[in-house]
């Protein structure tokens, strides 16, 4: 297996008012092709910061980023932002789907950043929407979905344009158990039979359980790695 | 075709958006409606008033005043006078075989005006037999023409519906005359409907005139015989008149007396407007606001800031295009063609119609779309600098 993500002694500073607070100093990280790493860790404890720098949503102050070879560290918004597009996929506590479009044009969203045509995209979308078995709802709202379909909608969205990598932020924060451990097999499908390469934050043991391997961070430093 | 993609999807949500924040979009629709209904009156005013009075002269029919006077009011012209602006260049023969001139004299009279039910000014123009033929748009609509030398007067109809008191077959009383009007006349379009018609002679002679005139209209050839029929005014020493054809005469007239109500009410538009986009900035800063999660994640997915902030933009224009289009449709349902007189020049009441044209709606339309530019631009930035941060989207 080679890396896919590799942070080399990142050291990332806030400021807050005229104090600056340190989140990570000289941080280490590699995830390999095809991980399902959970993250877990205390409030305060970097976890946000981590997935900001991973997703390319924040930049560090320095060190390295490196993803699938390229170096992304030094990218400027707009590189940030098509690098987003082409290489990851968001999955979100609270869905972040749009009320206005239907599950099918909220899938199609990323692609509209892309050259597809028309007849292209609306055949993604129909297979990102099969995948998560909600193709028959593809015209329902969000509104009327309940909230595990419409995470499996997101999980659509952040699939569509077949990008190697998923960012997770508490996926199933915001669902039930059953329809959390629904959420988490489809995930660990995307991983096993996909080759997604996953990286989680929970705070729930049991959404840990179905990945790979687990991390703990505390207070910046990655204290404990579970297999 | 990556950015136009983007830049379609999100106009296409922050419209399909606007039902979640209906009461505030209308009230912002509504307040454009508004500033774009009162400019568009106060336009339509000034419009139907100038071409009123544009509309009243004819590029054939000379005009002379005495020199250094403004308006027919103030103006005398002399029995020789008239002779001698005969035996210009260009002008016609009447019927009669002599010049068509139409020697005449305006006195301000008395009226009831309906609407206000106050008294206001209105001219009683005396004229002769040429009168009407150098007005070939005047017809007697109903009743007759006065007679010569009688107490008889005609009525325009645009008076008529001002004014109570004037209707067909009622005596008036004027100084210590008592008047019969025997006939109404139409000149659609012109000051001319505004006003009562006597037999010059009589008003002369009632009225203590003497045989002095006001004013001379004198019917020329063609319109091309106005330039050289005007430098022979100027330069017959006896005379001491002005002349110009009446087109330039009521065109002068017009830009002075409309101006006036275009000042007016381009500064009242003006003022709503600003609260007007107050209102809008409010609206848009609200919609970025309760989008700023949805724009948040879609900044996170990759969409880029320019959309965002087109996307802004685009919503505002929309609302201020829907209270544009209100506002003209209130515009034209309910102040089209109404009728209303004003004080013209010379201190008489001129009755005319409100006019909406194409130029009038152009100007209130693009002031409502000013204020939706810039109600969206700052709105828009700040969409726009919305920062791609997971912790926001969440």
């Amino acid at each position: 297996m080679s890396a896919l993500i590799q942070l080399k002694n990142v050291k990332k500073t806030y400021k807050r008012g005229k104090e600056s607070i340190t989140i990570f100093d000289g941080l280490n990280l590699t995830i390999e092709q095809g991980d399902f790493v959970a993250i877990m860790g205390p409030s305060g404890s970097g976890k946000t910061t981590l997935l900001n720098l991973l997703g390319g949503t924040d930049r560090s102050d320095s060190g390295e980023i490196n993803f699938d070879g390229e170096r992304i560290d030094g990218y400027n918004e707009g590189q940030l932002a098509g690098w987003r597009a082409r290489s990851v996929g968001f999955i979100f506590q609270f869905y972040n789907l749009m009320p206005v479009l239907n599950a099918a044009q909220n899938v199609e969203l990323p692609l509209m950043l892309t050259k597809l045509s028309a007849g292209k995209r609306r055949a993604n979308v129909e297979t990102a929407l099969k995948i998560v078995g909600l193709w028959d709802r593809a015209k329902h709202r969000p509104k009327e979905l309940s909230g595990g379909q419409q995470q499996r909608v997101a999980i659509a969205r952040a699939i569509v344009s077949d990008p190697k990598f998923l960012l997770c932020d508490e996926p199933t924060g915001d669902l039930d158990r059953n329809t959390a451990n629904d959420i988490l097999g489809t995930l660990q499908q995307l991983n096993q039979e996909m080759g997604k390469t996953i990286v989680m934050v929970t705070h729930d043991p049991e959404a840990a359980r179905f990945a790979k391997r687990t991390l703990h961070l505390d207070k910046g430093v990655f204290a404990e790695v579970t297999q | 075709m990556s950015l136009l993609n983007q830049t379609g999807s999100v106009i296409a949500m922050n419209v399909r958006s606007i039902p979640q924040r209906l009461w505030m979009s209308l009230a912002t629709v509504g307040s454009i409606a508004l500033v774009v209904a009162v400019l568009l009156g106060f336009l339509a005013l000034a419009n139907g008033f100038n071409q009123t009075l544009k509309g009243s002269g004819a590029p054939d029919v000379a005009i002379a005043l005495r020199d250094g006077s403004g308006s027919e009011l103030n103006s005398v012209v002399s029995r020789e006078q008239i002779d001698l602006l005969g035996q210009g260049p260009g002008v016609r023969a009447g019927p009669d075989g002599r010049p068509l001139i139409s020697a005449e004299l305006v006195l301000i009279v008395d009226g009831i005006k309906k609407s206000t039910a106050t008294k206001a000014n209105m001219p009683l123009r005396g004229i002769g037999p040429n009168g009407l033929l150098v007005r070939p748009q005047a017809k007697i609509t109903q009743g007759r023409m006065f007679a010569p030398g009688s107490n008889e007067i005609v009525v325009g109809a645009g008076l008529l519906r001002e004014f109570s008191g004037f209707e067909l077959g009622k005596t008036l009383r004027f100084g210590a005359q008592t008047w019969k009007v025997v006939g109404v006349f139409e000149a659609p379009g012109t000051v001319f409907e505004s006003e009562l018609w006597a037999d010059a002679p009589v008003i002369q002679s009632l009225f203590n005139r003497g045989s002095t005139f006001q004013t001379a209209r004198v019917g020329l050839t063609s319109p091309a015989a106005m330039p050289a029929f005007v430098k022979y005014v100027k330069d017959e020493q006896r005379l001491q008149l002005k002349a110009q054809s009446e087109q330039t005469y009521f065109a002068d007239q017009a830009e002075r007396s409309g101006l006036l109500i275009k000042y007016f009410g381009w500064p009242l538009g003006i003022i709503m407007a600003i609260g007007a986009l107050a209102g809008a900035l409010n609206t848009m800063y609200a919609s970025v606001s309760s989008r700023a999660a949805e724009i948040a994640t879609l900044r996170v997915i990759g969409f880029s800031g320019f959309s965002a902030f087109i996307g802004t933009m685009v919503e505002a224009l929309v609302l201020s295009a829907l209270g544009a289009l209100v506002g003209v449709a209130i515009c034209a349902m309910g102040f089209n063609g109404l009728s209303a007189s004003t004080l013209g020049a010379g201190f008489t009441q001129v009755a005319f119609r409100l006019q909406i044209g194409p130029d009038i709606i152009t100007q209130a339309v693009t002031l409502a779309l000013i204020i939706g530019l810039i109600g969206g631009i700052f709105p828009g930035l700040r969409a726009s600098q919305q920062r791609p941060l997971l912790a926001l989207a969440t």
